[in-house]
């Protein structure tokens, strides 16, 4: 078996920054997601970041991350036994073996959590994910848009508490996790939507580990990162500018809200309004859509290019505003339908960031 | 009549001292060079105040110092005590070890030796698996005789403390009542890595404190004063010396918070923006309800990341010694300065490197120096001096939370570098004796507390989580030297935690008060 990239510990920072920019202002910090990869790379050694292709058609894939609140995971670093026990509460309801864990969401710190259980296991991870980028519910993943049953799902504490659950479909699985996750102390660790292998190359956002890691590699090594990225994508510049107003609200457990940037230098006279829920939904020039999800709007740091979380957003910060198109399986009816503009309750149709003025 | 206060304030280039009256009207001032054993600086800077004319020094009743002394430390790795580091996170945080991201030279300078034993408490407050009593005793024994301290963290302390408390009773059992305990909940806040770093870190700085105060005592005595002494905090208060003895990291970073404060009395502001003009670069900081607002981002401390309440500031690389180079077409300023060669290097002292200051007095905006800068630079200096504005017209704008114009207060030695008119200032305020900002933020300072925890609303609901989080200010203020019957709130903030589908808050409120016996 050839693998696609060796994931060690100093590529680690890349992956992190890459997943940051994929998670659109949301997905929750890295950092302490990056520490505890590095911990486990560091006593289990590197991990294999392999291509679906070639993996044992019949080989199951085990999407996994946290689910709950980044209050919590900044006490709660986790044991690092949870991928063992996703792992055991899985084959010991079906037939088969985990081949490769994947990040259920690349976008954010879940998208380096499955790396540390993954060095721990001695398992590689795909070269792929469930999102492409970062979405804040259970049900919002490719695996759901190529109709891969959430079920068998399982739960798990950092004590080792356990549970298999069979939820009939992606919203109950929703619910049951939130109640079980407070159970559990404000955050659980899950895995749901296993598939094998076979099912998996059609059913993932495929790619995206090694994406995040040239994404992050290059912004970090470059000294103007913006350009750097831009290098690596069909970046779109939405405005380059400082933040003028910021307003959030926390309602049914969601960060919902809107910030306003004021263009600078050859930005200048022009206003872009991005509304947010936990991350960058919409952005809006003079009422006319510039972009939306399900594309990727980052907002970056101008100067150092660092993404700014939509929970840090702030009067005053000089930010360049950009999106980048999704990963194609979004762009399906059934993805626009699950991920779309109308999902968050906006009255228009999806229209791709390459077709948008 | 004993009425009198000195405030002293150590930076990395000046030592001030003020003294100030019990109307608050500043009687003496003095700047003195830093010296490399700091020490020394507090020593000429104490005399030098104390010779001015008409200060009687037997009036002087409370002393205030604001020092670099436990920032040194840690970065000179220099005079650390030996910590036993104990967390109280197993299994819920045995994914990232403690001190995991400390440079090694640090981690050996300070660490004993570090464990992961069982314990730790949920966000609601129920024990997330009990106390391991037994690992405990099996992780000290060893060490007995061996380590000057024992920091304990319990993952959310903030929530509850009684796995740390419970753990520092056999610690004492164990190691005998004189090994120094540091508690996270009494030092950091949320987020178990970085309050783990504040606690080692204080654990570590106890000597150095210690050292600290036996100086100034015998500073003071060999002066003939017999006052009391206070320390100040990173949040612009004070504490009184035994709780700094008990604190020392909380004595970090006492300097951008010592200038705000001292911006706000100087002009009588409460609300205000704040920019304080060094040699080498320019802190800008927001005054809210009279005191620096706080940072929310992570704070390093010699490559350590903390969560210390320290003043939200822009730093800029922009001075009175910033050096001017390029053309002035496309001039750049700093980020290198001259610093103390100023009066050696620069143009107007006869040098040969343009500085902003060398632009200043071309503008005839300041006049010192021994000449005139040179024609021929003429048009660099002034397009520098552009440069210069439009940095601090940036920065102003970087650290206001709102539009509309406020208030600008200018202290430091480079104040005159600001231009009357800044874009988004409203007034723009240079305070009477603004050169010693600083030492006098020291003296008119009051003591503080801060609670930083999650709430669960119970029975009775939001109010009387507030209830509980005011009060719990209120005590901690009081026992590090406020006066009981004046302590006030003076910030409450609440922040819902996202993705839980049951009522928590995190809530902070700062509680500040005068000093108990001015």
């Amino acid at each position: 078996m050839q693998s696609t990239m060796q994931i060690d510990a100093d590529v680690l920072p890349a992956l992190a920054r890459g997943c940051s920019v994929l998670g659109a202002g949301g997905g929750g910090d890295v950092y302490t997601g990056l520490l505890a990869a590095t911990q486990a790379i560091q006593t289990h050694g590197p991990v294999a970041a392999v291509d679906l292709d070639e993996l044992p058609d019949d080989g199951l894939v085990m999407p996994c991350g946290y689910i709950g609140a980044p209050t919590v995971s900044i006490e709660k670093l986790g044991s690092a036994m949870e991928g063992k026990w996703l792992k055991a509460g899985l084959e010991r309801r079906l037939d088969g073996q985990v081949v490769a864990l994947m990040p259920a969401e690349i976008g954010g710190s879940n998208g380096l959590q499955p790396i540390g259980w993954a060095a721990s296991l001695r398992l590689p991870v795909t070269d792929a994910d469930g999102m492409g980028r970062a979405f804040p519910e259970v049900p919002q993943v490719t695996m759901e848009i190529a109709g891969v049953d959430p079920a068998p799902s399982v739960l798990t504490d950092e004590r080792g508490n356990h549970l298999t659950i069979e939820a009939r479909d992606g919203r109950w699985m929703e619910r049951i996790a939130r109640t079980l996750s407070v159970e559990f102390g404000g955050r659980a660790a899950s895995t749901e939507y296993v598939m094998t292998v076979a099912q998996a190359r059609e059913a993932t956002a495929r790619g995206t580990v090694t994406l995040a890691t040239r994404i992050g590699k290059a912004m970090l090594e470059a000294d103007e990162p913006i350009e750097a990225l831009a290098a690596e994508l069909a970046l779109r510049r939405l405005i380059e500018g400082k933040v003028v107003d910021v307003e959030r609200r926390v309602t049914g457990g969601f960060v919902r809200g809107a910030a306003v940037v004021e263009g600078l230098r050859h930005d200048a006279g022009r206003l872009m309004r991005l509304e947010i829920q936990n991350e960058n939904l919409v952005a809006l020039e003079d009422g006319v859509v510039r972009a939306m999800v399900p594309d990727i709007i980052a907002v970056l740091d101008t100067h150092t290019g660092a993404p700014v979380h939509t929970e840090r957003l702030r009067y005053g910060q000089r930010v360049t505003c950009v999106a980048f198109p999704c990963d194609p399986i979004w762009r399906t009816p059934r993805g626009i339908e699950l991920a779309g503009p109308r999902a968050f309750g906006y009255e228009f149709d999806y229209i791709p960031i390459e077709e948008l003025q | 009549m004993s009425d009198l206060r000195l405030g002293i304030d150590v930076g990395g280039t000046n030592v001030d001292a003020v003294i100030m009256d019990a109307d608050d009207r500043l009687l003496a001032k003095t700047k003195q060079l830093t010296t490399a054993d700091v020490t020394g600086g507090i020593d000429a800077a104490l005399q030098a105040v104390l010779q001015a004319p008409g200060i009687d020094r037997a009036r002087i009743t409370h002393v205030m110092l604001g020092t670099t002394h436990a920032t040194n430390a840690v970065i000179e790795r220099r005079n650390l005590n030996r910590v036993a580091v104990v967390r109280i996170g197993a299994p819920s945080t045995t994914a990232i070890r403690p001190l995991f991201t400390w440079p090694d030279d640090l981690r050996r300078a300070v660490s004993a030796g570090e464990t992961i034993i069982g314990g730790g408490i949920e966000f609601d407050g129920r024990e997330i698996v009990p106390l391991d009593v037994d690992g405990l005793r099996r992780f000290l024994a060893p060490l007995a005789g061996t380590i000057d301290g024992v920091a304990l963290t319990s993952v959310f302390a903030s929530v509850s403390e009684r796995h740390e408390l419970e753990a520092e009773q056999i610690v004492h059992e164990e190691l005998g009542e004189d090994v120094h305990v540091s508690l996270s909940h009494e030092i950091g806040s949320l987020g178990i890595l970085e309050r783990e770093n504040a606690t080692v870190l204080n654990s570590a700085l106890v000597a150095v404190a210690a050292e600290v105060s036996s100086a100034l005592d015998s500073a003071l005595r060999s002066q003939g004063l017999d006052a009391a002494t206070f320390f100040a905090q990173n949040d612009g208060t004070l504490m009184a010396i035994d709780y700094a003895l008990r604190y020392p990291v909380l004595t970090i970073g006492s300097g951008p918070a010592n200038s705000i404060r001292g911006a706000a009395f100087l002009s009588g502001a409460q609300e205000a923006l704040v920019a304080d003009v060094g040699g080498t670069s320019t802190d800008v900081g927001v005054l809210v309800n009279g005191f620096p607002r706080e940072s929310s981002a992570a704070v390093e401390i010699g490559g350590i990341r903390t969560n210390f309440r320290m003043p939200d500031l822009v730093a800029i690389a922009v001075g009175g010694g910033s050096v001017l180079t390029g053309s002035d077409g496309a001039v750049t300023v700093g980020p290198r300065s001259v610093a103390h060669g100023l009066t050696e290097r620069a143009l107007v002292f006869g040098g040969d490197v343009p500085t902003l200051t060398d632009a200043a007095v071309a503008d005839g905006r300041a006049a010192i120096g021994t000449r005139a800068p040179p024609d021929g630079l003429r048009s660099l200096l002034a397009a520098g001096l552009r440069r210069a504005e439009q940095s601090f017209a940036e920065a102003v704008d970087m650290i206001k939370t709102a539009r509309g114009d406020r208030p600008l207060i200018v202290v430091g030695g480079g104040g005159v570098l600001v231009p009357e008119r800044v874009p988004g200032v409203s007034e723009l305020i240079r305070p009477e004796h603004h050169d010693v900002a600083n030492a006098v933020g020291a003296a008119i300072a009051s003591v503080s507390a801060q609670v930083d925890r999650v709430f669960q609303f119970g029975a009775g609901g939001r109010a009387a989580a507030v209830d509980e989080a005011t009060r719990l200010a209120r005590e901690q203020a009081v026992r590090a030297g406020a006066r009981a019957d004046e302590v006030e709130i003076v910030e409450v903030e609440e922040l819902p935690l996202a993705y839980l589908n049951v009522p928590a808050v995190r809530m902070r409120v700062k509680a500040a008060g005068p000093l108990s016996s001015v």
